[in-house]
């Protein structure tokens, strides 16, 4: 199975590894003190983990190429195939809806207030899905839409007492308009010229909300947002807690049943046309510009939507929870998902959010870990977890 | 059928394998919670180490009532949703009194948690006002002094000592930076007598920080008042220097300490800035400081001590309550004074600390001393 | 109804943008450099220096991006690995006692070797295998590698600000310039001038240059007329690596201090820089990053400094509405 060329291999890039880190990992300076610490096990650590690490990376990599050889492109992932057989479906569909009702009840709270947390990136992926898995528009900025949600509680229940039930449907509006408003002047651009400008948006919300004392308080945020009420009935923390669950599992299913509707419908074969060839696109006399923006303010909508029930769920928004880091994970969430996958977007989501909580346990390292598992997983499945299956149209032949 | 009841079988096992167990322990749990990984890692890590040397030592003389301390560590990245969670977390392991956060807007937020699971919350870095000056957080106390205080006696001591006459205020535009330079805009408004020419926020971590300092030299400010963290006062106080502005450099909490100094160099000298009172003569803060050198062997960092202290208050606390209860530990906290390494504090009885106030400081010869 | 918004937003948003992107600040500029000429020279020498430092990232970016159209997220790591490994070495060596001219010149050659073994380490790794995959894939990569780097340098050093103390002797100019600039200033501009040059020269002139300008235009017909792209990719990486690390170890000179999380926000600057001169132009990033870092330098010190990078955005989105692909960038036509 591994070949002594292997080793010999391994063995160099063992030795180019050790030498690449030294002066990081052996030297530790102290430039305040003049204290100069050589640390020459770490030496020795970086030879042998590098050695058996790029053993197994040659071995999987060499896995994937003869995989994509003998491949003829028929790979369906797993939740596809149950999803689409008929006998597992029911009770596969089944069980999921039974994990979810009990979840909040079997787990203790902390549980159920990280996926609180990641059922509201499963919306935000959904909804950016859309922009750019769908329609192909890289958005860099998509932060400023789910601030606008946030601060649209945040402030109008500040002022005017308004409940999270009336913002809710007012927010998805002001997405919306926001969404068209924003993207109208710079979708003309392309590729990342358009990443750039959207970032730069959502920048500049968010500078706004930092520096614009009397509108949102600045940079202390604002405190006591309250929970959503019951039919005007005020539930205690841990009830609050299970109450937001539900109203996000109900968010996320009317999310997932509109994009599963538009993804078929007429707008939506536009988009994922638009993305695989603007040119013959155009031809087709699918108008172009419209088709753009209407993708990018339904977008912006779920942002808008997924914003309110964050700044619910914390009780608390300040401009520190929308910077250019947040856009880059929802992008992450789509991208190792799987672009232009709904159910891609949601493992996704629940992964990259409930990792890193559960990673706690390598507490210093989780980020670096996180990191390199960014790396593995695109490295050895650049499609996502679960790639997008397209509908595809059979020609069998009638039995009689 | 079969298959339905399978699956269900099969999901409910997985939860059982999943949900960790609470068992009811032996120890009694400290939570600490804080941003120990992004750019404000620093702050964080120094006040996690001060509160685990602090369980150390408690453990080493018997623990709190006959029982040993445990901690448990929180990073809240200094965002306000992660905090909640991590709230949540430490409430759910079985906390039974928190120290932290750090951030003001990551206390805020997650104090609606504590609060509602009826948790004493100490914290050694959050000095916003609004936390104990309202009202709204009954369990909460601190063992570092508020923003108020601290532009009290910015403010009067640049009036009075200082003689300015003309202001430039300079923030980070952050929570803890722009809020304690609005704060000092209001009290030199209410000082009278000194005018301010500039209020300007700048972005954390730039690059390159000339215009600001052109915009200083040219408002002709005699004194320049910074509002944020270190690592940005000395690029602006180099800058300033190198470009020959004759002002004064003063800034809050978030420049005192050794790590200002090294930053800044040979341009840090005259630069003031208020700080907690010095305490470095007392025996304790020897103490302390020696065991952070043993195990880490560098300096403690800003927020050690207050976190230190703050472990002990609430041992001390716990102590003289007898017991773990809300209503009688809060009353031992308010009427307790302990010997900590930044002297005898107790709390008053809005949470605010008494007897480690803020004191002006000026780098003479790489170090602060006190000049007030 | 959307078409005929198109059209109004086609001419009108050009006007009322051209009058307002050149009538304001011509109006203000003019006033205001009558009134105090010393200052507008003293902003805009700064506005140069800033601009200066985004260029030598930029430089880095814009030739990765040139030829495999890849938002390195990565750059902005190098350039901090470089620093910090200028540190480093400078500290060592500083310890030993040697010379201080013989420590200013190892350490900048460690930063430079050492930055483009990462450089190159790094496309091995994390872009190489992703060269058929969709291009977000590889952005994602990326950004994975640029927070495994930081979080490496973070936890095998320290997270706190480390002084770094000036490479450069600190002479000074006669007094009415000794105020204006300081001699690293001075340096790093004359260094990126060098740098654009030299760059210019590879590209243009030599063997490589014209294999990198080959296989940016066409990987396929390159490697068809001999081209080994997998090196040119590689040298590619190597050659933007050494100018972030030169400009890592300048830009920590003008500063005075670095920690693990430096490249994060002037990666981004820079990336945007390139992206305003047009992406994949080398005088394009130069041009793109002065004009950003003299407008934002300006801004501040005529309106309000928070709103710096707001003024930088805007003038950013007005720019690529009348140019799409940048200042300098090649109009691409696009083939069905």
């Amino acid at each position: 199975m591994v070949t002594k060329k292997e080793i010999k291999q391994s063995f160099f890039i063992a030795l180019w590894f050790m030498v690449l880190t030294f002066p990081i990992m052996v030297i530790k300076v102290n430039t305040i003190k003049h204290i100069i610490l050589f640390r020459w096990e770490n030496f020795v650590w970086v030879g042998v983990i590098g050695f058996f690490a790029s053993l197994i990376w040659n071995y999987f990599l060499r896995l994937k190429e003869q995989k994509k050889k003998s491949d003829n492109g028929d790979d369906i992932p797993l939740v596809h195939r149950l999803l689409q057989n008929e006998r597992v479906r029911i009770p596969f569909l089944a069980a999921i809806a039974v994990f979810f009702l009990a979840y909040p009840f079997v787990f203790p709270m902390y549980h159920t207030s990280i996926m609180i947390s990641a059922l509201v990136y499963v919306m935000l992926g959904l909804g950016l899905n859309i922009v750019v898995g769908l329609a192909g528009l890289l958005d860099l900025g998509y932060v400023a839409f789910y601030a606008v949600g946030a601060y649209a509680y945040a402030l109008l229940n500040l002022h005017f007492g308004i409940s999270f039930w009336i913002v809710l449907p007012v927010s998805a509006v002001l997405g919306f308009i926001c969404g068209t408003l924003l993207g109208y002047p710079v979708l003309r651009l392309r590729g990342d010229y358009l990443a750039i400008v959207t970032l730069g948006f959502g920048e500049i919300i968010r500078i706004i909300l930092e520096n614009w004392d009397e509108f949102s308080n600045g940079p202390r945020g604002i405190p006591n947002v309250p929970a959503p009420s019951f039919f005007g009935y005020q539930f205690g923390q841990h009830g609050s807690v299970i109450y937001i669950y539900f109203i996000v599992i109900a968010l996320v299913l009317l999310t997932i049943f509109f994009v599963s509707r538009l993804e078929n419908s007429k707008i939506g074969r536009a988009w994922i046309a638009l993305r695989d060839d603007e040119i013959a696109c155009q031809a087709m006399g699918i108008d172009k510009f419209k088709t753009k923006l209407t993708a990018f303010a339904l977008g912006a909508t779920w942002a808008s939507i997924a914003g309110v029930v964050f700044a619910a769920k914390t009780s608390f928004v300040n401009p520190m929870s929308f910077t250019i880091w947040e856009s880059i994970t929802i992008l992450c969430v789509v991208v190792i998902g799987g672009m232009g996958s709904a159910i891609g977007v949601i493992a996704g989501a629940l992964v990259l959010i409930l990792l890193p909580e559960y990673l706690r346990a390598v507490s210093e390292y989780r980020m670096l870990v996180f990191g390199a598992l960014q790396v593995i997983v695109m490295v050895f499945k650049p499609e996502g977890l679960i790639q997008s299956v397209r509908k595809k149209y059979k020609f069998e032949k009638l039995k009689d | 059928m079969k298959a339905i009841f399978k699956t269900v079988a099969l999901a409910l096992l997985t939860m059982a394998v999943f949900a960790v167990p609470s068992f009811a322990g032996d120890t009694i749990k400290i939570g600490i919670g804080g941003v120990i990984s992004g750019d404000l890692a620093p702050y964080g890590i120094s006040s996690v180490r001060g509160a685990e040397i602090a369980v150390e030592d408690i453990n080493a003389k018997g623990g709190i009532l006959g029982k040993q301390v445990e901690l448990l560590i929180g990073d809240d990245v200094c965002k306000a949703e992660i905090a909640v969670n991590m709230a949540i977390k430490l409430v759910s392991d079985g906390a039974q009194m928190i120290v932290g956060h750090v951030c003001s807007s990551c206390t805020i937020a997650a104090n609606k948690i504590y609060k509602d699971a009826g948790l004493i919350v100490v914290s050694p870095a959050s000095t916003n006002d609004d936390l104990t000056l309202k009202g709204e957080h009954p369990n909460f106390f601190r063992t570092i002094s508020y923003d108020g205080a601290q532009a009290d006696l910015m403010t009067s001591f640049a009036k009075n000592t200082l003689k300015a006459k003309k202001v430039a205020l300079l923030h980070d535009k952050g929570d803890y930076g722009k809020g304690q330079m609005d704060l000092a805009r209001k009290y030199f408004e209410k000082l009278g007598g000194v005018e301010i020419v500039l209020f300007e926020g700048v972005t954390t971590g730039a690059v390159d920080f000339s215009a600001i300092v052109q915009k200083v030299k040219r408002s002709k400010a005699d004194l320049t008042m910074w509002g944020g963290y270190h690592s940005d006062a000395s690029k602006i106080l180099s800058l300033l220097k190198k470009k020959r502005v004759k002002t004064t450099f003063f800034g809050g909490d978030g420049i005192y300490g050794s790590e200002f100094v090294a930053l800044a160099g040979k341009y840090g000298e005259g630069v003031y800035a208020t700080g907690p009172n010095d305490t470095s003569n007392n025996p304790l803060f020897k103490a302390t400081t020696a065991k952070h050198q043993k195990k880490y062997n560098e300096d403690p960092g800003t927020f050690f001590m207050s976190a230190y202290a703050a472990v002990q208050s609430l041992a001390a606390a716990a102590e003289k309550a007898g017991s773990l209860d809300f209503d009688k530990m809060k009353a031992a906290l308010i009427s307790n004074k302990v010997e900590t390494p930044l002297g005898k504090i107790g709390f008053d009885k809005r949470g605010d600390v008494i007897g480690a106030g803020f004191s002006v400081y000026q780098v003479s010869d790489g170090k602060y001393v006190q000049v007030n | 109804m959307f078409r005929s918004i198109e059209f109004i937003n086609m001419r009108l948003l050009k006007i009322i943008l051209g009058i307002t992107a050149v009538g304001i600040p011509g109006f203000f500029g003019i006033k205001e450099i009558i009134a105090d000429p010393v200052y507008f020279m003293e902003l805009f020498l700064g506005g140069l220096t800033r601009g200066s430092i985004y260029a030598l990232i930029a430089l880095g970016y814009t030739m990765v991006y040139g030829i495999i159209q890849l938002i390195n997220f990565a750059h902005g790591e190098i350039y901090m690995i470089g620093a910090m490994t200028a540190l480093i070495v400078a500290s060592v060596l500083g310890l030993w006692g040697w010379n201080s001219a013989v420590i200013a010149i190892l350490a900048f050659v460690f930063a430079i070797v050492y930055s483009c073994a990462y450089g190159f380490t790094v496309e091995k790794i994390a872009y190489k295998p992703l060269r058929n995959a969709p291009r977000l894939s590889a952005l994602i990569s990326a950004i994975g590698m640029s927070l495994f780097l930081q979080n490496y340098v973070m936890l095998a050093q320290t997270p706190n600000f480390l002084p770094f103390e000036s490479l450069i002797p600190d002479f000074e100019f006669w007094e009415p310039f000794a105020h204006i600039i300081t001699a690293v200033e001075m340096t790093i501009i004359v260094t990126t001038v060098i740098t654009m040059i030299l760059l210019g020269i590879l590209i243009k002139f030599t063997k490589i240059g014209k294999a990198m300008r080959a296989t940016a235009q066409d990987k396929v017909m390159a490697s068809l007329v001999g081209i080994n792209v997998n090196n040119v990719i590689s040298t590619t990486f190597v050659v933007g690596s050494a100018t972030a690390a030169i400009g890592g170890v300048l830009i920590a000179c003008h500063v005075g201090q670095i920690n693990f999380f430096i490249g994060f926000l002037a990666g981004l600057k820079a990336f945007i820089a390139a992206v305003l001169g047009g992406i994949g132009s080398v005088p394009g990033a130069v041009l793109g990053s002065l004009v950003l870092g003299i407008s934002e330098s300006l801004f501040t010190g005529y309106f309000w400094s928070e709103y710096e990078d707001v003024f930088a955005f805007t003038i950013l989105v007005i720019i690529l509405i009348f140019r799409p692909s940048g200042i300098l960038g090649k109009h691409e036509i696009s083939k069905v």
